[in-house]
C-alpha cells in the first residue's frame, strides 16, 4: 500500500511531463494544463498520505525499484526513501508545484508554446521528486542534474527573445541566462562529483545509511575534502557566493517558473543536500562553520543589493538569495530541523510573493520596473493582499511562518555564541523588511506613475489556487514544535542552552525592533509615493548595490572575456593551423600520392610487367632478409 | 664426370640459346632457338633421373606447344622482322640483372634446409616412369584429372577462340593495316 | 660434383633470361616465348629438388607446370589470334587502349 502510494506520488509528475509532452508541438489545449495540475495533485495527495503514515507509524518507506547499477563491488539500486526528511521535502515540492501548474494555466494563457511549458514544468518536479526521495546519492545526483537541465528548459523558455544590452537588461536574453545558470551549475556539479568520488572511494557505497554509518571510522582530512567538494555541489545549486549571479538572471524565465524552481525547490537543493548528508557535516566543524558564516554573508550581501534593486522580480531573487543565507547559517550551525522548516516556510511565502509578482506583471503588461508602477492596491486587490502577508511573513513579523523560522536561526546564531553572525544577521533581517515593504509600497501604494488605463487583476481561479500558499504562508509557524518532534526522528535536535532560553524574549523583541524599523522606514520613504533622490542615486555605494557590485561585470571582464579570447585563439592558432593542417595534410598527401600514381596507369602491359617485376625484386629482397634473419 | 660437363653444356647451351630467343628480332630465329633449348632442358631432367619428365618434355612442349606456335606463326606474318621500341636496357638490367643476382646469392647461400622430409619417396626396384605412374594415380588423382578437364576445356576454348573466320587471310596488307577491319568486330 | 644449388643457381638464371623478355619486348608473341622460358626454369628447379631430396612431388609439380603450359598456350594462341584480328597488330605500344 505504501509502496504503492511512494511510487504514484514520484511517477504522475513523469507521466504529467510525457502527457503534456506528447502535445507539445500542437496548439494551445487547455485540458493539457487541466491534466497535468490534476496528475500534481494526485502526486501531493500521495505525498500527504506518506507524510501521514510516517508522522504517526515513525516508520521511513523504502522501496527499490530495479537493479540499476551492478559493477563488480559498485551496486547501486533504483532505491527510494520516504522518511521525515524527504516526506518533508516531498510535501512541499508536491504542494507548490500543483499551485503553481494550475496559477500557470493562467498565467501562460496566452503563450502560444502552453503545452511544452507543462511537460517542462512537469518533467521538473519529477526530477526534484528522484533528487529528494532517492536513497543514495547517485540518484540524489541524477535528480540533481534532471532538475538542473528542466531549469535550463525552463528558464530559456522564451529563447527566441532577442539579447538586450547589459545596460538594459543585465542579464542580456533568456537563453544567455539559461545557460549561464546551466554552466554554473556544471562547474558546482564538478565539485559534487569529486564529493562523491571520495565518499565512494572511501566507503564503497552511495547508499545513505552505508555511507553515514562507516563516516565517524574515516580520517578527518578524507571527511573535510569529501564535506567541501558536497558543500561546492550545493553552492551551485542554491547560488552561494560566487556562483551567485546566475539565480538572478534566471528571472529572465516565466514568472512561475521563478516561483517553482528559483524560489522554493530547486535553489533549496543544495539546503537538501547538506541536511541529508548531516553525518559528515557534523563531523567537520570547520567546513560547518564556513558553510554558516558563507550563509550569512550571502544573506547580508543579496539583502544589500535587494534595497536598491528597481527589478520586481530581481529583488525577489536578491530575498530568496539572502533567505538561502538563513538556511545555510542555522545548517552551518548544526540546527539542521530549523533549516529544514525555514526551507519549507519559506516555500510557501517566496512562492507566493513571485506569483503576485506575476500577477502584477500581467497587469503591467511584463513591465517589471517598480519606479513604473505605483497605487495597483484599488486594482489589484487580492494580489495585493497576498504579497503584503508574503512580505509580512518574509520580513518576520510574529504570527507569520518567517517569524517563527527565521526567529530560531537568529537565536541559533546568538546560542553558539557567534555574535558577529548573529548581529549581521539581525541587521539583514531589518534589510529584508525595507526591500520587501520598498517594493510593496512601491507597486501598490502611492502614486500611479503608470501609464495602463485599467490594470486587470489576475483570474479568479489563479487567486484561488494561491490561497493555500497565503494560508501556508500565515500559519505554516505554528506548527513549529510539531515539526520539531516529527523531524527529529530522524535528524539531530537543536535545543537552546538556558541561557538563551531566558533571553529568548529579548532577542526576539532585538530582531522584530530591526524587523519594524525596516518596515517603517519603507513606509517614511516610499510609502507617499516616489521621491527620486539624485544625489542618493548618484552615491558610490549606491551605484555599487545596483549594479550588484559589478560582480557580473567583473566575472564578464576575469572569465567570459578571457575564456573566448582563449577559445579563439585556440580556435585560430591551435586547431586551425595545427590540428586541421595536420588532418588536411593527411588528405592532401593522399591525394597527390594518388594524383601522382595515377600515371603508372599507363595501359600499356609492359609497363606493369616492369612494375611487376619491380615488386618481385622487392619480394625475393624481403624473402631472403627474412630466411637469414631467421 | 661425365654428369658435370654434361650440366655445363646443357647450361651454357640453353642459356645461350634462350638469349637467341628472348633478344632476337626474328620471330623464326626465336621459336626455332626456344625448341632447341626446350630439348636441352629435357636433357637436364634426363640428368635428373626424371626419365618420364623428360619424355613428356619433349612431347608435349617439343612436340605440341611448339608446333601449336608454328600454326599460331601462320597466322601473322613471321617472314617480317619486329619492329618495337624495347623497354630501355637500364631498366631491364635492373630488374632482370636484379633479380638473377638475387636468385643466385639465395641459392649459393647456404641457407636451404635439410631437414624436408621426403612425402613421396620413390619406391624401391621401380623405374621413374613406374613410381611416378604409382603416385599420379593415387595420391594425385584427383589434381591429375583436373588438369586432364582444363586440357580439355583449353583445348575447346583454343577452337572457338581462333577458328572463327578461319577463311579469311590475317596477313594484311600495309595498307589495309590502318582500316579497321569491320568483320573482325562482329 | 653438381649439387643442388648448381641446378637452382642455372635455374635462376634461365629464369631471369625469360625475365629478360618479358620486360623487353613488346610484342605479345615474344612475351610468350619468355614466359615459356620461365616455366621451364621452374620445372629445373623442381626437378633437382625431387632429386636431391628423393621425394616425387617436385616431378609432380613439374608435371602439372607442363600440363598448365599447354592449356596457356592454347588459350593464349587462340586470343593472340583474335587480338590480331582486331587490332591487325601484336605490338603492346598499340595495344594500350586501357589508359587511366
Amino acid at each position: 500500500m505504501m509502496e504503492s502510494l511512494v511510487y504514484i506520488a514520484l511517477f504522475t509528475p513523469l507521466v504529467s511531463a510525457l502527457f503534456a509532452g506528447l502535445f507539445g508541438m500542437s496548439q494551445r489545449q487547455v485540458f493539457v494544463g487541466i491534466v497535468s495540475s490534476m496528475l500534481l495533485f494526485v502526486s501531493f495527495i500521495a505525498s500527504a498520505l506518506l507524510a501521514y503514515h510516517v508522522a504517526t507509524t515513525g516508520n521511513s518507506v523504502s522501496v527499490t525499484l530495479m537493479d540499476w547499477i551492478v559493477v563488480a563491488n559498485l551496486s547501486i539500486p533504483f532505491g527510494f526513501v520516504v522518511d521525515h526528511v524527504s516526506v518533508t521535502m516531498m510535501v512541499v515540492v508536491t504542494l507548490v508545484s500543483t499551485v503553481v501548474h494550475i496559477y500557470s494555466i493562467g498565467y501562460m494563457d496566452h503563450d502560444k508554446s502552453f503545452n511544452r511549458f507543462f511537460s517542462y514544468l512537469s518533467a521538473f518536479v519529477f526530477s526534484m521528486m528522484v533528487l529528494v526521495m532517492s536513497d543514495n546519492f547517485a540518484g540524489l545526483f541524477i535528480g540533481w542534474e534532471g532538475v538542473g537541465v528542466c531549469s535550463w528548459l525552463l528558464i530559456g523558455f522564451w529563447y527566441h527573445k532577442a539579447d538586450a544590452p547589459r545596460e538594459k537588461n543585465p542579464s542580456i536574453s533568456p537563453s544567455w541566462a539559461a545557460n549561464e545558470a546551466f554552466i554554473m551549475n556544471r562547474i558546482a556539479d564538478l565539485g559534487m562529483l569529486i564529493g562523491l568520488f571520495i565518499l565512494f572511494w572511501h566507503t564503497g557505497s552511495l547508499q545513505y545509511d552505508v555511507v553515514f554509518a562507516q563516516i565517524p571510522e574515516l580520517p578527518s582530512i578524507v571527511l573535510t575534502l569529501a564535506a567541501i567538494a558536497l558543500f561546492i555541489g550545493a553552492m551551485g545549486k542554491s547560488a552561494q557566493f560566487p556562483l551567485h549571479t546566475w539565480l538572478t538572471d534566471a528571472m529572465e524565465g516565466p514568472t512561475p517558473v521563478s516561483a517553482l524552481i528559483h524560489a522554493a525547490t530547486m535553489v533549496t537543493a543544495g539546503v537538501f543536500l547538506v541536511i541529508r548528508a548531516y553525518p559528515l557535516f557534523e563531523l567537520t566543524p570547520e567546513v560547518s562553520y564556513f558553510i554558516a558564516a558563507l550563509g550569512t554573508f550571502v544573506a547580508f550581501f543579496a539583502a544589500s543589493m535587494a534595497l536598491v534593486n528597481r527589478d520586481l522580480k530581481r529583488i525577489i531573487a536578491f530575498s530568496t538569495l539572502s533567505q538561502l543565507g538563513y538556511m545555510f547559517a542555522a545548517a552551518g550551525l548544526g540546527a539542521y530541523w530549523i533549516a529544514l522548516f525555514h526551507l519549507a516556510a519559506h516555500a510557501f511565502f517566496k512562492a507566493l510573493l513571485f506569483l503576485g509578482g506575476g500577477n502584477v506583471m500581467h497587469a503591467m503588461h511584463d513591465e517589471l520596473d517598480i519606479f513604473k508602477m505605483g497605487g495597483l492596491k484599488k486594482y489589484m486587490k487580492w494580489t495585493h493582499v497576498y504579497m503584503f502577508l508574503a512580505s509580512l511573513s518574509l520580513a518576520g513579523i510574529p504570527i507569520f511562518a518567517g517569524f517563527f523560522s527565521k526567529d530560531a536561526i537568529i537565536e541559533t546564531a546568538f546560542n553558539e555564541g557567534t555574535l558577529v553572525l548573529w548581529s549581521i544577521l539581525v541587521l539583514t533581517a531589518g534589510m529584508t523588511a525595507f526591500y520587501s515593504f520598498r517594493q510593496i509600497f512601491l507597486t501598490f501604494w502611492g502614486d500611479e506613475r503608470h501609464n495602463i488605463e485599467h490594470p486587470h487583476e489576475m483570474y479568479k481561479f489563479a487567486l484561488v489556487a494561491m490561497s493555500p500558499l497565503a494560508l501556508l504562508a500565515v500559519i505554516a509557524g505554528w506548527f513549529k514544535n510539531d515539526f520539531n518532534s516529527f523531524v527529529i526522528n530522524l535528524l539531530p535536535n537543536y535545543e537552546m542552552s538556558e541561557h538563551t532560553h531566558h533571553l529568548v524574549w529579548y532577542l526576539g523583541a532585538i530582531v522584530l525592533a530591526f524587523a519594524l524599523a525596516g518596515i517603517i522606514l519603507a513606509w517614511v520613504k516610499y510609502g507617499k509615493g516616489l521621491k527620486r533622490n539624485e544625489k542618493v542615486e548618484n552615491r558610490f555605494v549606491y551605484k555599487l548595490l545596483a549594479n550588484q557590485y559589478y560582480i557580473p561585470q567583473i566575472y564578464e571582464a576575469l572569465i567570459s572575456k578571457p575564456y573566448a579570447e582563449l577559445s579563439k585563439f585556440l580556435w585560430k592558432k591551435v586547431d586551425m593551423r595545427i590540428v586541421d593542417a595536420i588532418v588536411d595534410g593527411i588528405a592532401n598527401f593522399i591525394y597527390t600520392t594518388g594524383d601522382e600514381m595515377r600515371k603508372m596507369q599507363t595501359g600499356n602491359l609492359s609497363h606493369y610487367l616492369n612494375w611487376m617485376a619491380g615488386g618481385a625484386v622487392f619480394l625475393l629482397i624481403f624473402a631472403g632478409l627474412l630466411s637469414m634473419l631467421g | 664426370m661425365f654428369e658435370q660437363i654434361a650440366f655445363y653444356l646443357f647450361s651454357v647451351l640453353t642459356a645461350g640459346l634462350f638469349l637467341v630467343t628472348v633478344l632476337s628480332r626474328n620471330v623464326l630465329y626465336a621459336m626455332s632457338s626456344l625448341a632447341a633449348g626446350m630439348v636441352l632442358i629435357s636433357g637436364f631432367f634426363f640428368l635428373l633421373g626424371a626419365d618420364f619428365l623428360g619424355v613428356v618434355q619433349l612431347v608435349v612442349y617439343v612436340g605440341a606447344v611448339m608446333a601449336l606456335y608454328a600454326f599460331g606463326m601462320m597466322f601473322f606474318d613471321a617472314t617480317r622482322d619486329i619492329k618495337e621500341n624495347n623497354t630501355s636496357s637500364k631498366v631491364v638490367f635492373l630488374l632482370s640483372g636484379g633479380i638473377a643476382v638475387l636468385l643466385v646469392v639465395i641459392f649459393a647461400a647456404p641457407i636451404l634446409g635439410n631437414s624436408i622430409e621426403a612425402t613421396y619417396p620413390p619406391q624401391e626396384g621401380l623405374t621413374n616412369p613406374e613410381s611416378i605412374g604409382l603416385v599420379l594415380f593415387t595420391k594425385y588423382l584427383v589434381p591429375f584429372e583436373v588438369a586432364a578437364l582444363m586440357l580439355l576445356v583449353a583445348m575447346v576454348g583454343g577452337m572457338i577462340l581462333a577458328g572463327k573466320k578461319m577463311d579469311q587471310s590475317l596477313t594484311v596488307t600495309d595498307e589495309e593495316m590502318n582500316i579497321p577491319q569491320k568483320d573482325g568486330d562482329k | 660434383m653438381i649439387g643442388l644449388n648448381h641446378y637452382l643457381i642455372i635455374s635462376g638464371l634461365l629464369f631471369a633470361i625469360g625475365l629478360v623478355g618479358v620486360i623487353r619486348r613488346r610484342n605479345l608473341l615474344m612475351l610468350f616465348f619468355a614466359t615459356e622460358i620461365m616455366l621451364n626454369a621452374a620445372n629445373i628447379a623442381f626437378a633437382a629438388a625431387s632429386y636431391y631430396y628423393n621425394d616425387l612431388a617436385g616431378q609432380m609439380f613439374a608435371f602439372f607446370i607442363i600440363a598448365i603450359a599447354a592449356s596457356e598456350v592454347a588459350v593464349g594462341l587462340g586470343l593472340l589470334i583474335l587480338i590480331y584480328k582486331k587490332h591487325g597488330t601484336l605490338d603492346l605500344d598499340d595495344l594500350a587502349t586501357m589508359k587511366g
